[in-house]
């Protein structure tokens, strides 16, 4: 994940230019002409099956069209996630339990309140990494170190634990996200505060510019495109820490919870639903920081 | 008072680290780092018996070594069963398939251009969501595990070697086309040595994925054996130094992982400037 902040800002330019659109449409395409098959390849041994007991002879079409509407799928046809995701979102009142957008509330305000505190952690200890030697040789090889752990795997346990200490709600999983995107920011900020060279930092000294102005009007401004870009990678993992939190047995709310009930009951649709409703989420979260990115980085007039 | 030695330790490994942070060696920037690490464990032990915190809360060091002797067998199995079987093999099959994928599609700017946006999306999404369903169709053993792992993987990877085979300049193109070097040749002599410090970039940044993807599957069901089988009932048995020693041979096990990968990495693409010191 290291290697994925710090060459962010040259890899991830996610503007599509129109010229795109066709190969993406296409691309696309293919993807659900392959589900489609792959969904009736799925579900065919089932009604065939049910076909065998009953005694009647299926016919191809008949075949196909019993295995893109059951009830419990295999592989739910992309059409009847379309139609679970929109009756989660639109078909029930907001407050109810069965609303997609209440579970979405749920991880979503969790994974904001982790992303904000984790955020702001990561940008206060590059500070202090930056100003201070000792801290950067004593921190910083734990911080690379811990990249190549996988904190997100115990997640649960830690949601377990906070709860056996009696803290429990939103709190616990907001920690899980914290700390998960707590490292990309730590990294992508510390490399952003050192991008400026020997002559720029020369030039502040010959303006005789104490710490703080060389910090505010050099360091913190040319960091600001390595911070954009570590912040998107945060708050993707923000919210997989969240959704991973809420997969213990015992939690109720967020989609984590209901991609748990949907395989405990075998609610396939339901998982897909819970699925593609986090997928969206992430788009849009990942979305809405490229667009403050594009506005701040147009207005410092540094955008491209 | 009984705060006292805590901040004594605390201040001495403080005071110790900034005196020898003013010395640039390698040395002492190692020594710097080991110091940091080991008062930080040493703070830990400290606390959890000073204060004496419950072990279900946080277990102390001393008793997290202890269990992680004692059920060493344990340890192993779950190692063998989640990093061996789930996560490498995993790992390996979607790192082939992502290659060949690249090159398959490596004639067909058309096709680039459309999965490479796409791949770009699928790597920020929280494709974990999907173990329950993989566990579904491929059973609770390794199989379901590696599948996981093989779909957390493959975009990452796939992004990564495209990226790297475009990596050559025009002047070492044309240079091959002037020996007049069909396709092939030009790939394999050229491009693909040149897209290998993309691919491992790739591949070092989805070892810990892989190791995430095994250990989360086996939440959504495994057989009773395997990291993160333990983990849960261990949890539920509120036996937190186990849980601990599963954390520390996660840790290990991906540090190893990913040291491994890099190893390879510098063997493989000795002639690329980060590489050289």
């Amino acid at each position: 994940m290291t290697e994925a902040v710090l060459n962010a800002p040259v890899a991830r330019r996610l503007r599509l230019p129109m010229g795109d659109l066709l190969p993406i449409l296409t691309v696309l395409l293919v993807i659900v002409g392959i589900w489609y098959l792959g969904a009736i390849r799925m579900n065919a041994a089932w009604e065939r099956d049910q076909a065998a007991r009953a005694g009647v002879e299926l016919t191809l079409p008949d075949l196909v069209t019993r295995t893109l509407s059951q009830d419990r799928p295999v592989l739910p046809a992309p059409h009847q996630v379309a139609v679970g995701l929109w009756e989660g979102v639109a078909g029930q009142a907001i407050t109810s339990r069965r609303s997609l957008v209440w579970h979405a509330w749920v991880t979503l305000s969790a994974t904001l309140a982790g992303f904000a505190m984790g955020t702001a952690a990561g940008i206060l200890l590059a500070v202090g990494i930056v100003h201070s030697r000792s801290m950067d040789q004593s921190v910083m090889p734990w911080a690379v170190a811990s990249q190549t752990v996988p904190i997100l795997a115990i997640a649960p346990m830690v949601i377990v634990v906070l709860a056996s200490a009696g803290v429990t709600g939103l709190l616990p999983k907001a920690i899980i996200a914290a700390w998960l995107s707590f490292f990309p920011v730590l990294v992508g900020m510390v490399k952003g505060l050192r991008t400026p060279d020997a002559m720029q930092l020369d030039q502040m000294r010959s303006w005789s510019a104490s710490r703080a102005q060389v910090f505010l009007r050099l360091r913190l401004p040319s960091s600001l495109p390595y911070l954009f870009a570590s912040l998107k990678v945060a708050i993707a993992a923000a919210l997989v820490g969240t959704i991973v939190g809420e997969l213990p047995a015992g939690a109720t709310a967020g989609l984590g919870a209901r991609l748990l009930s949907g395989s405990y009951y075998g609610q396939t649709v339901q998982i897909w639903a819970a699925l593609f409703a986090a997928a969206i989420l992430a788009g849009v979260l990942v979305a809405l920081i490229g667009l403050i990115e594009r506005a701040t980085l147009k207005r410092m007039g540094l955008a491209r | 008072m009984s705060a006292l030695p805590i901040l004594g330790v605390w201040l001495g490994g403080l005071a110790l680290n900034i005196w020898l942070a003013r010395f640039e060696t390698r040395v002492t920037r190692t020594l710097v780092a080991v110091i940091f690490g080991a008062t930080v464990i040493l703070l830990w032990e400290m606390v959890v018996r000073i204060y004496a915190v419950p072990t279900v809360i946080l277990p102390a060091p001393s008793q997290i070594a202890d269990s992680f002797v004692a059920n060493r067998s344990i340890l192993w199995t779950d190692f063998v069963q989640t990093i061996l079987r789930g996560a490498l093999t995993g790992w390996l099959i979607g790192a082939v398939a992502a290659v060949l994928t690249a090159i398959a599609i490596d004639r067909s700017p058309f096709l680039q251009r459309g999965l490479l946006p796409i791949g770009n999306f699928v790597a920020a999404l929280p494709i974990v969501g999907i173990a329950p369903i993989l566990v579904m169709w491929f059973g609770f053993d390794w199989q379901s595990k590696a599948a996981v792992v093989v779909m957390m993987v493959f975009f990452p990877i796939l992004v990564n070697m495209v990226a790297g085979l475009k990596a050559t300049d025009a002047m070492q193109r044309d240079l091959m086309a002037s020996w007049a070097a069909p396709y092939g040749a030009a790939l394999w002599k050229l491009r693909m040595p040149a897209a290998m410090p993309f691919l491992f970039n790739g591949l070092k940044i989805t070892t810990t994925l892989a190791l995430i993807g095994a250990i989360v599957a086996e939440f959504f069901g495994s057989p009773t054996r395997g990291m993160g089988f333990r983990i849960s009932t261990a949890v539920g048995r509120l036996d937190l130094p186990l849980v601990w020693a599963e954390i520390v041979v996660a840790a290990l096990a991906g540090t190893l992982f990913y040291g491994l990968v890099a190893l390879i990495e510098k063997k493989v693409t000795f002639w690329h400037p980060s590489q050289r010191t």
